[in-house]
């Protein structure tokens, strides 16, 4: 095992993937690409990224509401992060996710972990996000 | 997490499949927040019928396949699509004939018809102090902040749940307490010559956002006379830099009489000062193009009526150039305000097409080969640099209209340039 945090549930669900780094708000809602997962703000630091399948960091979401709609939209189409790790969960983010449990019986975990653990946190990792027991285990990185 | 043996009863599927399910989902988020209990709500926004795919619109139709019906007034937001003139915006048959599927399951499960992103000037506007779920940006942060109800920043399929189950979970901005601000945004540094300039606000909500982030804000110095217009447009910048959800105006909105009432008491507030050179960054980050202008874009939000009247006035009977189109998004009440009230005809002469239902980000720009988009909108200004290939010019609506008529940008000397 790794390092391990500890971290508060938002989101359940058990997954594990490369980790992809950002230290600025994301706004799903017209900044990520609900048919693609990819992102498609230029003046975000991940333009043009994939966040499909990757244990997506970034401290909070921004911007308009339908947020919750591209999450869920990505959850049905097999493009979303294999889990989302957060300084604060904002509402709009834990939406997609929650619904998708009651929904399509699909989880993408979300986990808030404090400022030290967070900006420890480096893209290529491999994270191992545990929401139902409340860790998230680092292994190796790059 | 408290519940009453009514919503033990809902959420045991007494009150039907879609009440049971929504209560599901409120439940497990509710205490993923720590909410303490369940309260009722006065009125939903509804952001579900904005279409960004397929997964929502199994969600409502589903909804109504197992008997769905909101239980509190319920309006609707801006959809994608012009429903009476999609075909001449360009929009595809199957986005429109997806948007249309969308829009009669959500009137189906009781939706008003607003089809707007501003309810509150189209005649659906909750109380001071009443509990609401508020979906879209704009409309949550102008909920909270101007009118003084208590939202959260609902997110798009949540709202309808409380719609459907007519109560929310309790924490977050339902609770006084949390509306309190962290931070003090102070404008000492912006004189009133820059204050009385329209093209301020979107520049001041966009550079609050930015700094407030996701946290309650109070602003010192605001002028007690700003306009509702101004207000929008100022909450609608600073919800899509930032997440804000509630703005206090000190001695201008409901819930900040004085700096006290609405300043958090636990620890001492962050201060920050706006200068002219932050606004002079942020209206520079906003425009990729100073060049020619093809399309210009009004009702980013939804333009009321009273931007309606200062646009044909700012008309002045002049035409747009023919290089050139102009645009503006409005409600369907608007709309039918403007054909009583005359101002349409005028509008229609001077080469403006006003649509209604829709939302100007989603219209197929690249199906018209528009190169260069300008608004009076930071918030359409935000979104739209985007992958798209287009390049965004912001400024006031002034120069947004002399450059329609002249086929040029246009930007004026501002207060707050050098």
């Amino acid at each position: 095992m790794g390092q391990v945090m500890k971290g508060r549930t938002v989101a359940p669900g058990l997954a594990t993937g490369e980790a992809l780094v950002t230290s600025q708000p994301i706004s799903f809602c017209l900044g990520v690409d609900p048919s693609t997962g990819l992102i498609i703000d230029s003046r975000h630091e991940l333009y043009g990224q994939s966040i499909v399948n990757k244990v997506l960091v970034f401290p909070f979401g921004k911007g308009s509401s339908g947020a919750g709609l591209v999450i869920l939209e990505l959850i049905r189409a097999g493009l979303s992060p294999a889990a989302i790790i957060n300084l604060r969960t904002e509402l709009v983010v834990a939406t997609g996710s929650i619904i998708a449990v009651h929904f399509y019986q699909r989880t993408v975990p979300i986990m808030c972990i404090d400022e030290v653990d967070f900006f420890s946190l480096k893209n290529g990792q491999m994270v191992e996000v545990n929401a139902d027991s409340g860790w998230v285990a680092i292994f190796g990185g790059s | 997490m408290f519940l009453t043996d009514k919503e033990k009863a809902m959420l045991n599927g007494e009150f039907g499949e879609a009440v049971r399910l929504s209560m599901s989902i409120l439940v497990d988020l509710g205490r993923l927040y720590d909410a303490s209990n369940m309260i009722p709500v006065a009125m939903v926004h509804d952001d579900s019928i904005f279409c960004v795919g397929k997964a929502q619109i199994d969600f409502a139709e589903h909804l109504v396949k197992i008997g769905g019906q909101f239980a509190v007034p319920t309006s609707s937001n801006a959809c994608n699509i012009d429903q009476r003139r999609w075909c001449e915006q360009r929009f595809s048959r199957e986005t429109a004939e997806q948007n249309l599927r969308l829009i009669k399951a959500h009137l189906h499960l009781g939706a008003v018809p607003t089809f707007t992103c501003t309810p509150y000037q189209a005649g659906l506007i909750p109380r001071f102090g009443q509990d609401v779920a508020w979906a879209e940006s704009n409309a949550t942060i102008f909920a909270n902040s101007v009118i003084g109800a208590r939202t959260n920043r609902y997110a798009g399929l949540l709202e309808i749940c409380v719609s459907l189950a007519g109560v929310a979970p309790n924490f977050g901005l339902h609770k006084p307490e949390n509306r309190r601000a962290e931070i003090v945004i102070k404008m000492d540094q912006l004189n009133d010559e820059m204050l009385s300039d329209e093209a301020i606000w979107p520049l001041l909500g966009y550079a609050v956002g930015e700094f407030a982030g996701d946290r309650v804000v109070a602003i010192e110095g605001a002028p007690a006379q700003i306009s509702i217009d101004a207000l929008k447009s100022f909450g609608a910048a600073a919800a899509s830099s930032g997440a804000v959800a509630l703005f206090h105006l000190i001695e201008v909105t409901p819930e900040a009489p004085e700096k006290e009432a609405c300043i958090d008491k636990s620890k001492p507030p962050i201060e920050e000062s706006i200068s002219p050179a932050t606004l002079r960054e942020v209206e520079r980050r906003l425009s990729t193009t100073q060049k020619d202008v093809d399309l210009v874009l009004l009702g980013c939000p939804h333009f009321s009526y009273q931007e309606f009247l200062q646009l044909t006035m700012l008309l002045s009977g002049r035409k747009i150039h023919s290089n050139v189109g102009m645009w503006v998004f409005t409600s369907r009440s608007v709309h039918q305000w403007l054909a009583v009230g005359g101002l349409l005809d005028g509008l229609q002469k001077a080469g403006i097409k006003v649509y209604t239902d829709g939302c100007s980000l989603t219209v197929p720009y690249h199906a018209w080969n528009v190169r260069t988009l300008m608004t009076n909108s930071a918030k359409m200004a935000n979104y739209y640099y985007s992958d798209t290939g287009i390049s965004i010019f912001y400024s006031g609506l002034k120069d947004c209209i002399e450059s329609a008529i002249t086929g040029r940008c246009i930007r004026r000397r501002k207060p707050w340039d050098k």
